[in-house]
């Protein structure tokens, strides 16, 4: 018996769906393998790192606040990348949405009043809006390709960031460290319950996946959007604006991408600190392929994105496996989930050897 | 990525008041849970492979009566630090050291979110019942080799590899060009701020540069030893920093400042067995052995090595302060006015060059 | 300036800018094939890790370097087979070949942290070395050789051959490449696994060269650098060798500046960090404002190959 792979005449929704969850176990059983190969104990590893942070209420609000940032940024990209615009640059929109944030929190630091933190949310909004148009600009009017502008941008942004912390923007109480100043209680993301850590960051997360499930499925946007990006002549001829789109869909990457940037900030940082950027703009991207591009995939994909993180650190102190396994679990869940991907298009047959002298 | 600034506090030693510790452990029964937050790794050689070095101490000391854990990679701030320090306390652990600067307001949420857990913050300022602060004098150490370049620096120009440009910095380059002068008035010293703490390549290509720049000797307040192996390969002096970096450099490297902080855990840890722990902010240095200079290289002449002991000796017996004026600062203006000794304040603080920088 | 530190200063740009260019030779044949692999950093971690352990082992440099170039080559198949063979996307795959890079290099440097090497230093015999000018010549590292040997013979291979030919047209056209009957698969996964090479050398010249000893994240960000050189550069190897000369070159200055005081230490220091991802954006839009074929992005990059037959 052999085996070869066909093309399906249309894409398996069975796969579609099925790849991710099949990603998601396989890596469990590679990487238990791998890492007892490795000297460590790799099925305990597999236990701490996805289903201790499951099973453990007290890691389910850390899971939700590591998760909330990656499902804003993830559905925006997804929608992006759903128009084949492909903006990498979620990193640095991140980080300009805390920046226009955290500059209007500079501006307020002594008022008071319920529109500070609204207004620095949609500061952290056209923030990340406006570094999402550069690339945008470029694109549409020149014809510059999206992914290098935007993977750019994340490296100057971040200088520029570290500039203010250290210069302009340094909390002159703080004995020179470069960072701002704490946001004063105006200018923070309140708990949803006090006692916990849970932050209005969260049911925002939910409620963007939710409403952007609902643009991209049963709105005229949502369609032009997978025409344009699946069909770019169909499109044309439907008469959708390739350009109009690719705005559209680095506007709302980084428009949402700003979001989680001033979220994060007024949230469980409440400043700005150099350190502030820690990847999330790039672990997005693993949440946008594993949600199969699906808002509401999104959603499943940032909590295992987060399982593995906070998992990671359980994993550190319970079995003391290094940290650097957390990116070998991403990592290895990222290739078999894009390998796997071959079986939407394609199905794998079973082709019984071929009995001699029967024509081809 | 950026690494963020770190390490400084503000007042010192003031010991908050004495609140009963904790009665939640009890004695003999159960392992005392202890656990680290790493800013980085042990492989750094630098930063918190101190710290590793000096839980490795405490679990030499006390292992029978311990149970240490560790978590590397935490980073400097932000909620994955809140995370791993609540992860600790939930864990079990009743006494927690969070090793860098940039872990101080997840230390203080924290603290406050389980008082019957220990937190002690290093070079911070903030403090609560259950949350302490330590800090060691590394500008005593700087006093040391700053005597030791005075003396043996060709040039009298010094090469200074700096991170961020923060009061505990600028203090080490203070007290390093302080101590040169008092040796070689003439000594200068070129600052290159890297604003990195960890970028291998680009110290050892500062180093390079400090080297070529006319520089014979070179300190620097960055945690890889890639400098000191460029020295070694030039055939320039310099100084570890951190730890014991000998090995990277065995003709270059003279003397290791070695932030020790063995005797502090073992301490902390002793008291919170004892349940004689307080919040307090100790601020040690060679005296209490937190600060460490390791035996000099063969390279040191007898009568340097003899002059850079008296520095030591005279810190340590309190006859000698680095920062004791007059000291003028870059511009030629009065810093500190001749025989005044700024109190600690003054140095937790400190944001302006002595004469001779270079910055 | 003293001809002494002119020389010093010349040397140290030969440093910082040997591995950028190294990496960014490589990815620009891969990005030439009309493949875009943002695994670079993590292929130099892997380099710089493997090549270390090889030469801290068996004391050979060489065995290090070559180690060094097969284990990056390795990483780089793996993104080959999910993006030629299976079709994957090739931004994702290569953010995760560089996420597994530095997981993998961290975890395999464990045991070497904190041991040294001697430094895979000068190859000429020291005494051509001793006049400032012959230093200039004569003074570095084999590999520093190699990555000047490798500027010709890429430009070679890509221009002067027949294969660099094929290479180019999978780049430009791999629908009609693929018609004549050339292997679009089979010369993307030639590009990749020579652009993986390339970037395990660039590693090893941080961890036996640069700083001769293993640390995590050793080489702090240069593969993104060297992204962006091959853009900088408009995909020719000449203005990538100009290019990687021109970026070292201002990141050496800057020390020196900052060494020497004076004006040039009064730019923020970020500015200077920032400058070859703006000058790289620059360059994109100059490139497109006009329009001159030859220098533009190879029209399949980044795209995948479905033969439809």
């Amino acid at each position: 018996m052999q085996f070869r792979l066909e093309r399906r005449a249309e894409p398996s929704r069975l796969m579609l769906y099925a790849a991710p969850v099949a990603a998601v176990l396989l890596t469990m059983v590679l990487g238990a393998v791998i890492f007892s190969l490795m000297g460590y104990n790799g099925v305990g590893a597999v236990i701490e790192i996805f289903t201790r942070p499951i099973t453990n209420p007290l890691k389910w609000q850390d899971l939700g606040i590591k998760a909330a940032p990656l499902i804003i940024i993830g559905v925006g990209l997804a929608i992006a990348y759903r128009a084949n615009v492909w903006n990498i640059g979620a990193e640095g929109q991140y980080v300009a949405g805390a920046m226009a944030g955290t500059a209007v929190a500079l501006l307020t630091m002594g008022m008071e009043g319920p529109w500070i933190l609204p207004a620095m949310i949609v500061a952290g909004v056209l923030g990340g809006m406006l570094w999402g148009a550069i690339p945008a600009l470029l694109k549409t009017q020149l014809d510059v390709n999206e992914i290098l502008t935007s993977l750019m941008l994340n490296y100057a942004i971040i200088q520029l960031l570290g500039y203010l912390l250290r210069g302009p923007w340094r909390d002159p109480m703080g004995f020179s460290f470069p960072q701002t100043p704490l946001f004063t209680a105006s200018q923070s993301l309140p708990y949803l319950w006090r006692g916990t850590i849970m932050h209005w960051g969260v049911p925002i997360a939910l409620v963007v996946a939710l409403l952007a499930w609902f643009v991209m499925s049963r709105s005229v946007f949502g369609f032009q959007v997978k025409v344009v990006g699946s069909a770019p002549n169909a499109a044309r001829y439907g008469g959708f604006s390739a350009k109009r789109t690719i705005w559209l869909a680095l506007l709302v990457s980084g428009g949402l991408a700003g979001l989680a940037g001033i979220l994060e900030a007024a949230g469980p940082f409440r400043q700005l600190v150099p350190g502030f950027n820690t990847g999330y703009g790039f672990t997005a991207i693993i949440v946008a392929f594993l949600g199969r591009l699906n808002p509401l995939g999104a959603i499943a994909a940032g909590l295992v994105l987060a399982i593995t993180y906070v998992g990671g650190e359980i994993a550190q102190t319970t079995i003391g496996l290094p940290s650097a396994a957390t990116g070998i679990f991403q990592a290895l869940m990222l290739f078999l989930l894009l390998a796997g991907d071959i079986f939407v298009r394609y199905r794998l047959k079973a082709v019984a050897p071929r009995p001699a002298g029967e024509a081809a | 990525m950026t690494m963020l600034p770190r390490r400084t506090i503000l007042k010192g030693g003031i010991a908050l008041a004495a609140m009963p510790a904790l009665s939640g452990i009890a004695l003999g029964q159960e392992k005392l849970k202890v656990g680290f937050a790493y800013l980085a790794v042990p492989g750094d050689y630098g930063w918190t492979y101190a710290h590793d070095q000096g839980a490795n101490d405490l679990i030499k000391a006390l292992g029978d009566k311990i149970e240490v854990t560790k978590v590397e990679n935490v980073g400097e701030s932000g909620p994955n630090v809140e995370r791993v320090l609540r992860e600790l306390a939930q864990q079990g652990n009743k006494l927690i050291f969070a090793t860098t600067f940039g872990h101080m307001e997840a230390a203080v949420k924290v603290s406050a979110e389980f008082p019957d857990v220990i937190f002690e913050h290093c070079t911070g300022f903030k403090t609560a019942p259950n949350l302490g602060t330590y800090n060691a004098r590394f500008y005593e150490g700087r006093a040391v080799i700053g005597t030791i370049a005075g003396h043996m620096s060709k040039a009298g120009v010094g090469g200074y590899l700096a991170s961020f440009p923060i009061p505990e910095v600028v203090m080490g380059i203070d007290a390093f060009c302080l101590a040169a002068r008092k040796v070689n008035p003439n000594f200068t010293l070129k600052v290159i701020w890297l604003n990195t703490w960890f970028d291998p390549a680009k110290e050892a290509d500062a180093a390079r540069a400090l080297l070529d720049q006319g520089v014979d000797v070179i300190t620097q307040h960055t945690d890889s030893p890639a400098p000191v192996q460029v020295c070694e390969e030039r055939g320039a002096i310099c100084f570890g920093q951190a730890s014991d970096m000998a090995s990277f450099g065995p003709n270059a490297c003279l003397t290791s400042i070695v932030d020790n902080w063995g005797p502090h855990y073992i301490r902390a840890t002793q008291a919170v067995l004892d349940g004689t722990w307080v919040s307090a902010q100790p601020w040690e240095g060679l005296k209490e052995g937190v600060v460490l200079v390791t035996p000099y290289n063969a390279k040191v002449p007898a009568e340097v090595a003899a002059a850079a002991d008296a520095v030591k000796q005279g810190q340590i017996d309190g006859s000698l302060h680095i920062f004791t004026g007059p000291i003028k600062d870059k511009d030629g203006n009065e810093m500190v006015a001749a025989g005044q000794t700024p109190d600690d304040g003054f140095l937790l603080g400190l944001q302006t060059y002595v004469e001779g920088v270079q910055a | 300036m003293s001809p002494d530190l002119a020389v010093a200063i010349v040397v140290a740009i030969v440093g910082v800018s040997t591995p950028i260019l190294l990496a960014a030779l490589g990815e620009l044949v891969v990005e030439k094939a009309g493949v875009l692999n943002l695994g670079v950093e993590g292929m130099m971690l892997m380099g710089a890790v493997i090549g270390f352990a090889m030469a801290a082992s068996t004391g050979n440099p060489w065995l290090g370097v070559l180690a060094a170039a097969v284990a990056a080559a390795l990483g780089a198949l793996i993104f080959g087979f999910l993006t030629l063979s299976l079709s994957a996307n090739q931004v994702a795959t290569g953010l995760a070949l560089t996420i597994f890079g530095t997981g993998f290099s961290a975890l395999a440097g464990k045991a070497f942290l904190g041991k040294t090497i001697p430094v895979f230093g000068a190859v000429f015999p020291p005494e051509l070395a001793q006049h400032p000018f012959g230093r200039v010549f004569f003074g570095y590292s084999p590999i520093v050789y190699f990555s000047l040997f490798m500027v010709v013979a890429v430009w070679w291979f890509l221009t002067r051959t027949r294969a660099g030919l094929i290479l180019r047209a999978v780049g430009e056209n791999d629908a009609s490449a693929h018609s004549i009957g050339y292997s679009v698969v089979g010369v993307r996964y030639g590009a990749v696994a020579f652009g993986g090479a390339m970037a395990g050398v660039a590693g090893a010249y941080f961890s036996m060269v640069g700083t001769p000893m293993w640390a995590e994240n050793l080489t702090a960000g240069r593969g993104w650098i060297a992204l962006a050189l091959v853009v900088f550069a408009a995909w020719r190897p000449y203005r990538l060798l100009a290019g990687a000369y021109l970026f070292g070159a201002v990141m050496t200055l800057e020390l020196h500046a900052k060494a020497a005081g004076g004006w040039f230490s009064v730019v923020p220091p970020e500015a200077w960090a920032a400058l070859p991802y703006l000058a790289t954006i620059f360059v994109l839009v100059a490139i497109s404002m006009r329009r001159s074929g030859s220098t533009s992005a190879p029209a399949c990059l980044g795209k995948p190959f479905l033969p439809t037959a």
